[in-house]
């Protein structure tokens, strides 16, 4: 069986028909949004979080059809242009990265700790990125990256 | 993932007739079913999502009672001022359960339908006294939970919310699977309106009370008055993550938190 949605990816609205059981994550990559990264695909890794309707989820936990009417945000919609956002330049700018297979995912749901936390401390943030899993960096620089982004966003 | 037919109805008495189906499912913040359909270990025809019925989210307070509707998230009801300031508990415990994504989605209804034995709001709901409103009648915290997976509701039932007495004092502690944030044993205590209860979750098969720390913290409510007590652990889980025993010993431990938890 298939559904009929329509949401907003990124700002655009976007018409899909797609089958009942097919995850969100399937949906945004099948679409070219390959920066949603699918590691799990257990609900653990963090790695294919989006925004909908500005909440962190984790896109591989969640239907397409559940976002009909929603408003989604993948790592694309951040930037404008050529310029990176703020918290990008700063995953950039401390190292916050090796691999890069766990990073749309953390700075998903860094921007969404910055949104309800402006001035989140080393605590809150280890706490809002517990369900973002790392395998290269060991979180120091990662946490140093948020916690400068923070910042940067308030220029912004 | 098997295929199935996908539904959003918008009120309650259409979710009711999808779900005279024996084969359809609620599908809540689906962080437990939706894993579940993945690995094939459930098959349905139809899912039915209850995110569209206004009336099964939000949270109220009226004569001493909060009422939490089935739909409303672990984020929401720790984020609420209302729960804060009547429950604080009951915030901590929703802000405790898994991680940020999870407590965006999972949802109290949910979470109670699944009655996983490590999961936290069943410490809650029988700690607490609380009553669980169905679409065809209400179900005391006591009578709720039956088994390991398994809870009063029968097929198609739907729980529309939950109402938790506010309590004197409450408090919750657990000791969390660093991996999950699931409980390997969780405790909420709560004096209430003359009445102490002490529930665990995590350690058996499904949350329970343990009577003798009742009995003991009613004649003194304090950290001390539980410590010491042993609970029976030869029934208790045994897994890679910590032995009957060990559960039972920690019992005893996030008793005592809870108690100093509560104040
Ligand atoms: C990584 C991860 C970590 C987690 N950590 C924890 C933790 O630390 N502590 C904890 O307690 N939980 C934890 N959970 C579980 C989480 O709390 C979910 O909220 C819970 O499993 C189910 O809630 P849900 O709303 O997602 O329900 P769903 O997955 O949508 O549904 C679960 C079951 O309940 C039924 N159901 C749902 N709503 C209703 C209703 N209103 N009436 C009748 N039946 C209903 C469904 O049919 C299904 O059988 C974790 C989950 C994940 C993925
Ligand atoms: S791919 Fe979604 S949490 Fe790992
Ligand atoms: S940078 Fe490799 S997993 Fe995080």
């Amino acid at each position: 069986m298939t559904v009929s949605i329509s949401f907003q990816l990124n700002g655009t609205p976007t018409q899909l028909e797609v089958p009942d059981s097919q995850l969100l994550s399937e949906a945004l990559r099948q679409g070219g949004s390959t920066g949603t990264h699918i590691g799990c695909d257990t609900s653990q890794c963090g790695a294919c979080v989006v925004h909908v309707d500005g909440q962190s989820v984790k896109s591989c936990t969640l239907l397409t059809a559940q976002v009909d009417g929603k408003s989604v945000t993948t790592i694309e919609g951040l930037a404008n242009a050529e310029d990176m956002h703020p918290m990008q330049q700063a995953f950039k700018n401390h190292h916050g990265l090796q691999c890069g297979f766990c990073t749309p995912g953390m700075v998903m749901s860094a921007i969404d700790l910055v949104n309800h936390h402006p001035d989140p401390d080393e605590k809150q943030i280890r706490e809002w990125l517990e369900g973002n899993i790392c395998r290269c960096t060991g979180y120091h620089n990662i946490v140093k990256a948020v916690q400068h982004g923070a910042q940067m966003m308030k220029e912004v | 993932m098997y295929d199935f037919t996908y539904h959003k109805p918008s009120d309650l008495n259409e979710a009711g007739q999808l779900l005279t189906n024996d084969e359809a499912k609620v599908v809540a913040g689906g962080m437990t079913l939706i894993p579940t359909l993945k690995q094939r270990l459930a098959q349905h025809s139809d899912l039915v999502d209850l995110s569209a019925i206004a009336e099964l989210n939000g949270i109220t307070q009226t004569d001493g009672v909060v009422r939490i509707g089935a739909m409303t998230t672990h984020s929401d009801v720790h984020h609420s001022e209302l729960v804060r300031s009547s429950i604080p508990a009951l915030a901590d415990l929703a802000g405790q359960i898994g991680d940020v994504q999870v407590r965006n989605r999972g949802t109290i209804g949910g979470s109670i339908a699944n009655a996983d034995p490590a999961a936290d709001y069943p410490a809650a709901v029988v700690g607490l006294g609380a009553t669980v409103h169905t679409n065809q009648r209400d179900i005391s915290a006591d009578d709720f939970f039956t088994a390991m997976f398994e809870t009063a509701l029968g097929d198609g039932e739907i729980i529309t919310a939950v109402s938790f007495p506010v309590p004197d004092k409450a408090g919750y502690a657990k000791f969390a699977n660093p991996a999950s944030r699931y409980a390997i044993v969780g405790v909420m205590v709560a004096h209430t309106q003359g009445e102490t209860r002490v529930a665990v979750t995590g350690a058996a098969g499904s949350v329970f009370r343990a009577s003798e720390m009742e009995q003991a913290l009613a004649d003194d409510f304090s950290a001390e008055a539980v410590r010491s007590i042993a609970v029976a652990s030869d029934e208790f889980n045994s897994d890679i993550h910590a032995s009957a025993e060990y559960r039972g010993h920690l019992v005893s431990v996030m008793a005592a938190r809870a108690v100093m938890a509560a104040g």
